[in-house]
């Protein structure tokens, strides 16, 4: 949009295409439909986000006609083309896409009505028609979600009419708000150890969900926060930059003690289930980031992750507790970590060996293989003698630190222990990615023959990710036998390894950031494999959207909420090419030489 | 890591590869110690040589054995079956469609629906051929359409992309699918509706006791094979498939819609997923939201058991995996004095995916695949 200023014949973007607008529409009449036959509606109406006005559950409706007309409405602007007016065709647009969400809910409401598919359909059922009928009649409810959505599709459509400070200002406000409700535990849990319930009583309601008050007040200061500061920080963003680089790494290594020093206070602040779900994201971080080595650096696709956090676990497990059926040394944690670490790391080499010269996606089966070949035998009668089969290793010892004891009935302990080592895992990731290792790594992920050209083992390399993986994952299965006190191989199902990819793909492959950010969104908010997150309600939901979220962040965003640059790059060759052969750093020859 | 440059670059990769050959080596080592310790306890089970091995010896009697057997070749017969859609799709888009298995679980849930609700209305029992082909034909419409739309929305975008990223995509597939299979109808198993007496009683066959199920399954898996051989080898479309398979862009060159031959790829792998999920419905008679997942592991360890790209290869495969599977452990694992033998059936699946990728990693019928693709 801005380098062609040269060039004077600037072309008009074509028109509205309305062949989309109803495409969309029939995309958002169908996936209305699904979501109510998903049962999310019903399942989640039980939580509400501004106390009478909205719950969980309509929300989940409510979004589509917005989101899809404003997606509907958005348009690819070309180089050397101006962006078309917006007029009130794109509102009208909008209504559209809106009204093709209601015509699905409405006929799915007209269809719940009269025929019973209760036999296959589980959702098929009277709370779902007294839900979407506002608990009145069908004809009411018919006429109210066309109005529903009809007013949100315009809204999805004025996204792009207004003017975008407008626009911002808007999503600003309905996500802080959005964030705010669904922060509830964890907020108020922080601001009681504050002090604070003052403020938490007044936006929440007793049973959850903002009151309207409330919504309003987080509204006013969504707006005012960064009308107040917002100049300010930018003011200091921009003396930061530029300060020489000996003082600016300095001002960095403030910023990283302050928090952290704030991260080690916070668990004291906070209550026993908010330490709970941070402990469970830590652990999440650091499997995350272990795989990160493997998946983002490496770009080794590994299925079988969980396999090390259950030999990890297990070991652990056996060499600590007193009820290990086998072998059972009680050894205390510290000495424990170190046999597991290094039997971990053998594990990894062994499983690497094998799988290190196959193909890509062979290799990807081949380690998922794996990881169910470790699950079974760990389950199976034949190494019960060892591990307890099914009936798993019980009674394992917290970890003994000299002031206390770190066990699963004192979450505050162990999040701060799993911080400890989720210090360690970054710090050791973050020196390994820009070691001479982490070159080749990378290397070998943009191309192996090429890097094997350049002279890098490519064998060594890659079976170096396998066992510092693994080594990560080690660290969290010790933790994790130390605060469940049990091991089951029923923790070790091949989902988490899948979830742990999930985090590690949305987060951002190959940036240690966006694998917190990751873990955080999704394990915080959503909840692992077991263990719930902040929506509780959606329990029953949370795989299916780790489904959808892995295949879209895929199609759309291949690089992750927080994008590594290098990675990006990558996977965008193609238009950074076409980038920079518009603004003219890249001649024809150039070119040809590239390719 | 400390490693120099003027190193001899072999002496640094060679441990990998003696490891590799010393693995090679003890894998073939069990299975032969199995094999011996077995034919010991079968001439005797008091013989020293099993007794030393495995104290418990007591030998499998020969109706034992061929039920075994016969149990294992159904079974690989429904691999088989799977195992044709992930070869057709390896072979033409190079990469694993890792959700392939829940289109088969579509089939076996859609079967499930449809033969319960005839059942309800009396026809299941009253016209049970009728109604099996009414169930047929709706879980292959079903599952066509799953693979088809699945190409559609997944798939097609990302054509062109880095190799692991549809990969990627297919996991997400996979889950989206089952768990979506969870929310729409619910968790926990469901079952099909008992099958005719005169169908699943026993027969005797070539000296075989075959329960008629199983005899389905085997049949169904022949016409099915010999029906999608007739497609692939001696029709127009077929022709465009091994083209595309061959080299996508000279085949475009050579007036092949290449969209549409990728599409016919996917829905007649997700027809014989669709059989097949038939098959499972009348083997088990219960279908779960997971049903999809070992056997499409293990079915797309089947085509790279039979060389991947390779139809025949695919279908032998599958037999032989179900086999190995079903007798392996009783076969090698027993007579080696291992507990619990039949818990270990999945890991012996695997173990068999292992074991043919180090010692052949093209498969045992040689992979049919165009140069891009074995890079």
């Amino acid at each position: 949009m801005t380098a062609t200023s040269n060039n004077a014949s600037t072309i008009e973007a074509p028109g509205l295409d309305w062949r989309r607008q109803i495409r969309f529409s029939a995309i958002g009449a169908l996936s209305c439909a699904f979501i109510a036959l998903a049962g999310m509606p019903v399942g989640l109406n039980g939580r509400s986000i501004i106390q009478p006005v909205l719950s969980m559950g309509y929300l989940s409706l409510l979004w589509v006609p917005f989101v899809l007309a404003s997606l509907a409405g958005s348009q690819v602007v070309l180089e050397g083309m101006t962006e078309r007016e917006r007029d009130s065709k794109d509102l009208a647009a909008g209504a559209l896409v809106g009204l093709g969400c209601a015509l699905g809910l409405a006929v799915l409401m007209i269809l719940v009505q009269n025929f019973n598919l209760r036999d296959p359909l589980v959702n098929w059922s009277p709370q779902l028609l007294d839900l979407l009928s506002f608990g009145r009649s069908t004809t009411l409810g018919v006429l109210l979600w066309t109005a529903l959505g009809t007013i949100f599709g315009v809204l999805g459509g004025a996204m792009h009419v207004v003017p975008g400070g407008m626009r911002r200002k808007t999503l600003t406000v309905a996500l802080s708000v959005l964030t705010v409700s669904v922060l509830e535990t964890f907020l108020t849990d922080l601001l009681e150890g504050f002090g604070l319930e003052v403020f938490t009583d007044f936006i929440y309601y007793k049973r959850g969900g903002l009151e309207v008050a409330g919504a309003l007040l987080v509204a006013v200061l969504a707006i005012a926060i960064p009308l107040l500061v917002g100049t300010r920080i930018t003011a200091v963003r921009t003396r930061v930059q530029e300060m020489p680089a000996s003082e600016r790494s300095r001002v960095n290594l403030v910023l990283l003690a302050v928090s952290a020093a704030l991260l080690l206070v916070l668990p004291f602040f906070l209550g026993k289930i908010t330490n709970e779900l941070l402990a469970n994201v830590g652990l999440f971080v650091l499997l995350a980031l272990g795989l990160n080595v493997v998946v983002g650096l490496a770009g080794i696709l590994d299925l079988g992750y969980v396999a090390f956090f259950a030999v990890g676990g297990y070991t652990t497990a056996v060499l600590t507790s007193p009820n290990s059926p086998g072998f059972s040394p009680q050894l205390p944690w510290p000495v424990a970590l170190i046999v597991v670490i290094t039997l971990t790391g053998i594990v990894g080499l062994f499983i690497g060996a094998p799988v290190i010269r196959m193909r890509g996606d062979y290799l990807a089966i081949v380690t998922l293989g794996f990881g169910e070949i470790i699950r079974l035998l760990f389950l199976s009668d034949w190494l019960s003698g060892w591990f307890g089969g099914a009936q798993g290793i019980t009674n394992i010892p917290g970890v003994d630190v000299g002031i206390g004891v770190v066990k699963g009935t004192d979450p505050r302990s162990v999040f701060l222990l799993v911080l400890v080592f989720c210090a360690i895992a970054i710090y050791i990731s973050w020196r390994l990615e820009h070691s001479r290792l982490g070159r080749a790594w990378m290397a070998i992920r943009e191309d192996e023959d090429v890097a094997e050209a350049m002279g890098v083992n490519t064998t060594n390399t890659k079976l170096m990710a396998f066992v510092v993986g693994a080594v990560l994952a080690s660290f969290a299965g010790a933790i994790f036998s130390a605060k469940v006190g049990s091991i089951f191989p029923t923790s070790f199902l091949m989902l988490v390894s899948i979830i742990i990819l999930v985090v590690v793909i949305v987060g951002g492959m190959g940036n240690i950031a966006g694998v917190i950010v990751g873990a955080l969104v999704l394990i915080g908010v959503l909840g692992g494999p077991k263990q719930p997150g902040l929506l509780q309600e959606f329990s029953q939901f949370k795989l299916l959207i780790y489904g959808a979220l892995l295949v879209w962040m895929m199609l759309k965003r291949p690089e992750g909420l927080v994008p590594n640059v290098r990675r990006s790059r990558e996977l965008h060759q193609e238009e950074f090419l076409q980038d920079a052969w518009l603004r003219g750093e890249i001649d024809a020859d150039d070119e040809e030489n590239e390719s | 890591m400390t490693t120099t440059y003027d190193a001899k670059p072999a002496s640094r990769v060679l441990w990998v590869d003696r490891f590799l050959t010393l693995i090679r080596f003890v894998f073939i080592f069990v299975i032969s110690v199995g094999l011996l310790a077995f034919i010991a306890q079968q001439i005797n089970p008091q013989n020293p040589f099993a007794q030393w091995i495995n104290p418990d010896a007591t030998g499998l009697t020969a109706p034992q054995f061929k039920g075994l057997l016969v149990t294992g070749l159904a079974q690989g017969a429904m691999y088989g079956l799977i195992a044709l859609g992930y070869s057709m799709v390896y072979g033409v888009l190079g990469f694993i469609n890792f959700a392939h298995g829940e289109v088969f679980m579509v089939g076996a849930m859609s079967g499930m629906i449809t033969s319960n609700k005839l059942a309800d209305a009396g026809l299941w029992e009253d016209a049970f051929l009728f109604s099996l082909l009414f169930v047929v034909v709706s879980s292959i419409v079903l599952s066509t359409a799953t693979a088809v739309i699945m190409e559609r929305i997944a798939y097609r975008p990302l054509r062109g992309s880095p190799r692991l990223i549809p990969l990627i995509t297919s996991i997400g597939v996979s889950f989206f699918l089952q768990n979506l299979s969870v929310v729409l109808l619910g968790p926990g198993a469901k079952s099909y509706p008992a099958l005719p007496s005169w169908l699943s009683q026993k027969r005797s066959l070539l000296g075989f006791d075959i329960e008629g199920t199983k005899l389905v399954v085997l049949v169904t898996a022949a016409v099915s094979m010999a029906g999608l051989w007739f497609l692939v080898e001696r029709t127009k479309t077929g022709r465009a498939m091994r083209a595309v398979a061959e080299d996508k862009e000279i085949a475009a060159l050579m007036g092949i819609d290449v969209n549409r031959t990728i599409v016919t790829t996917f829905a007649v792998g997700g027809a014989m997923a669709g059989v097949a999920g038939i098959l499972w419905g009348i083997l088990f008679r219960s279908v779960i939201h997971t049903t999809g997942f070992l056997p499409g592991i293990k079915a797309f360890s089947a085509a790279v058991v039979g060389g991947i790209g390779n139809l025949g290869g695919a279908m032998a495969g599958g037999l032989s995996l179900g086999a190995a599977e079903a007798t392996a452990p009783l076969l090698l694992l027993e007579p080696l004095g291992v507990d619990g033998v039949s818990q270990l059936r999945d890991a012996v699946a695997f173990a068999v995916l292992i074991f043919v990728l180090l010692v052949r990693p093209s498969g045992l019928f040689g992979e049919r695949l165009s140069e891009e693709e074995r890079a």
